[in-house]
């Protein structure tokens, strides 16, 4: 079975800066995936070395089995990847109807009344709230158009950078349980980047752990919970 | 109220220090040359109109609310509405109602509405700062002019291909320039728009240089010459009347009304394209953009072109109009009137846009005309004296309305933003 997103010997840097080491990692079709680390550690370096910005200076990337080092982001892009980047990034002045139409029509997908429909069945509350200008959203809402108007292209491999990041306790579990749902539902693919590791292994079927730009483990969610050192460094004081 | 007053007074000497010089002096004509007048009556007036003024700003102030930068009411909201229906009518009636004089000015009018619609595309939808607009205005006139005068075309053969020419031009602009945001990309077209005057004016063998180009044809109506002899293929002849000088200003007003109509028409229906959407995705988050595979690259170029495109419509009719150009037109002072207007009616607003230009263009001309009346009306010397002076004062009236505009209304005249699309139809079951 060819993976979904393969990467190997993967290296990126930041001017003189090396941001990732040599990377190695597999996302399989149907998996979740996750990336822990620390800050600045490179999670979200590698998902935007992933999307060719920056562009990984050696090593290879292979979207099901195609080269993709060293293709413009555009076309990335439209080969069936999206990306709800960090900080969500969504576009405050036009409405979430607008901003939906956005991720589909930037991905050249003509058939956007039925993806619109099948996104908003996903997120209710994003069709309240269809007319409102995308800056008046909460927090939580503003994460969830950010990752609808991702799968308005209907991606094959969805790449989540931090959903949880700002958000209530309450609010971010009810994203993981929307990413959940999405996965066991739809058989979508994700690589998912978080801080709140605990919260990213229990809902990852692998994970691995970036340090420095390097990856130290990888492993099932479940596998990793349990290692000693995860919960030394990234688990203190979470309820485990 | 101790310290209403002192700010009053400090007010009143900034007043002072301005316009003792600028109303306490005037220079007359006398028998030894140039003679220094004092009016210090008039600058006194002056000085304690802006006391009394800051001072009642100042005590009111206490009881009213800062101006709230918040979404219309809905009476504003109707009002707008048949804001836009109602100057069209006014701007298709205009030239059967008014003298020569207010057709040609309703002409410069909407030579800048057309300008002020070109350059929002690349400033108010897609967010590219661009100061040096005047360019593809100056190649869209000298395009038609030099095509004119050395091959003897039309200015409707002309017409696109000045369009397409700026158009070429916005892009070979767009392509250093793409990697640049704000500030720096706002430096660089401003060089551009210089470049571009300083090669007219320096390319004597092609542009004739700083004398310009003289005896540019004026346009036909499906062949028809607006001369003045009346005689054979003329419009007066035609038509069986009298030839007039009016018949060829209003003609040209109709022309450019048509020509800053179909910009607003195009402009309107590229908004609510995906590409008009990645517009103004593209000016309120370009890594956004390029997160969900928007090609950036093209995206700009294509407001650059279009904008660019719409600059060189209006310069070839600028060129047709004035029947000469020199490079004396294009200067910078016209981009920023320009891009003046698109900020002043609110980025990205069509309706805003018209209402700046005609208050920034026509509003000084339609003032000193209200005080002329005025002065004719009640026979007083004081209105004659203001509306001879009017123009003088203009670049100060300029900057006091601008700042009174940014004041009340921050984003612009205008700054609610229509959606592109409609409320998504509730699916019931």
């Amino acid at each position: 079975m060819t993976a979904t997103l393969s990467l190997g010997g993967v290296s990126s840097f930041y001017g003189a800066v090396q941001a990732l080491r040599s990377v190695d990692l597999e996302v399989n079709p149907g998996e979740i995936v996750t990336l822990i680390g620390a800050n600045g550690a490179g999670k979200s370096t590698l998902m935007m070395t992933v999307c060719g910005n920056p562009r990984a200076r050696t090593g290879t990337i292979l979207h099901e089995g195609h080269d993709i080092t060293n293709l413009p982001t555009h076309l990335i892009m439209r080969r069936g990847i999206a990306q709800s980047p960090e900080g969500r990034r969504i576009f405050g002045r036009m409405t979430v109807h607008e901003n939906l139409l956005m991720g589909a029509e930037a991905a050249g997908r003509t058939d956007t009344p039925a993806l619109l429909e099948e996104v908003l069945a996903l997120f209710p509350r994003l069709r309240e709230r269809a007319g409102q200008r995308g800056g008046t959203l909460s927090g939580g809402e503003q994460q969830m158009l950010a990752i609808a108007r991702a799968l308005m292209s209907r991606p094959r491999l969805l790449l989540l950078d931090e959903p949880s990041l700002g958000l209530a306790p309450l609010v971010a579990r009810q994203i993981f349980g929307a990413i959940r749902e999405l996965n066991q539902r739809t058989g979508l693919t994700v690589l998912l980047v978080e801080q709140n590791a605990y919260q990213a292994l229990r809902l990852a079927h692998r994970g691995y752990v970036l340090v420095n730009g390097a990856i130290t483990m990888a492993g099932t969610g479940a596998e990793l919970l349990a290692r000693p050192e995860v919960r030394a460094a990234y688990l203190e004081g979470a309820h485990a | 109220m101790k310290s209403a007053v002192r700010d009053a007074g400090l007010s009143a000497l900034v007043a002072l220090g301005l316009f003792a010089p600028l109303i306490g002096l005037v220079t007359e004509n006398g028998d030894h040359g140039l003679e220094l007048r004092g009016r210090p009556l008039a600058a006194a007036a002056v000085v304690v109109l802006v006391f009394l003024g800051r001072l009642l700003m100042l005590t009111r102030a206490a009881h009213i609310a800062p101006p709230v930068v918040s979404g219309p009411s809905p009476a504003m909201v109707r009002a707008g509405r048949a804001l836009a229906p109602a100057l069209l009518v006014f701007a298709l009636v205009l030239p059967f109602g008014g003298s020569r004089y207010y057709v040609d000015l309703a002409t410069l009018v909407l030579t800048y509405i057309m300008l002020g619609w070109g350059l929002n595309v690349v400033v108010g939808l897609a967010g590219l700062l661009d100061l040096g607009y005047v360019a593809f205005y100056a190649v869209g006139a000298y395009s038609y002019a030099l095509l004119a005068v050395n091959f003897g075309l039309g200015f409707w053969s002309c017409l696109p291909l000045a369009g397409i020419l700026a158009a070429f031009w916005g892009v070979l602009l767009g392509f250093p320039v793409l990697r640049l945001r704000g500030d720096y990309l706002a430096i660089v077209t401003l060089a551009f728009g210089e470049i571009i005057r300083i090669v007219l004016n320096n390319w004597v063998s092609l542009t004739n240089g700083p004398n310009g180009i003289t005896g540019i044809p004026r346009p036909t109506l499906f062949g028809l010459r607006f001369s003045m002899d009346g005689g054979e293929g003329t419009f007066a002849g035609f038509f069986n009347m009298e030839p007039e000088t009016i018949q060829r200003v209003i003609f040209l007003y109709y022309v450019i009304l048509g020509l800053a109509l179909l910009t607003n028409w195009f402009t309107l229906r590229l908004r609510r394209t995906p590409l008009g959407r990645a517009w103004e995705a593209l000016r309120e988050d370009e890594t956004a953009c390029r997160s969900l595979g928007i090609n950036v690259t093209n995206t700009k170029l294509t407001a650059f072109a279009i904008g660019a495109m719409f600059g060189g419509f209006a310069g070839a009719f600028f060129a047709t109009r004035q029947a000469f150009i020199s490079p004396e037109s294009f200067t910078f002072i016209e981009s920023a009137t320009v891009l003046a207007i698109v900020v002043l009616g609110g980025l990205g607003s069509q309706l805003g846009v018209a209402l700046a230009a005609i208050v920034m263009v026509g509003g000084l001309e339609l003032l000193r005309a209200f005080l002329s009346f005025l002065a004719d009306q009640m026979g007083s010397p004081i209105f004659a004296g203001i509306a001879n002076e009017l123009p003088l004062y203009r670049m100060l009236i300029f900057g006091l309305a601008l700042v009174v505009v940014m004041v009340l209304r921050p984003r612009g005249m205008v700054s609610t933003r229509t959606p592109t699309v409609l409320l998504v139809a509730r699916g019931q079951g």
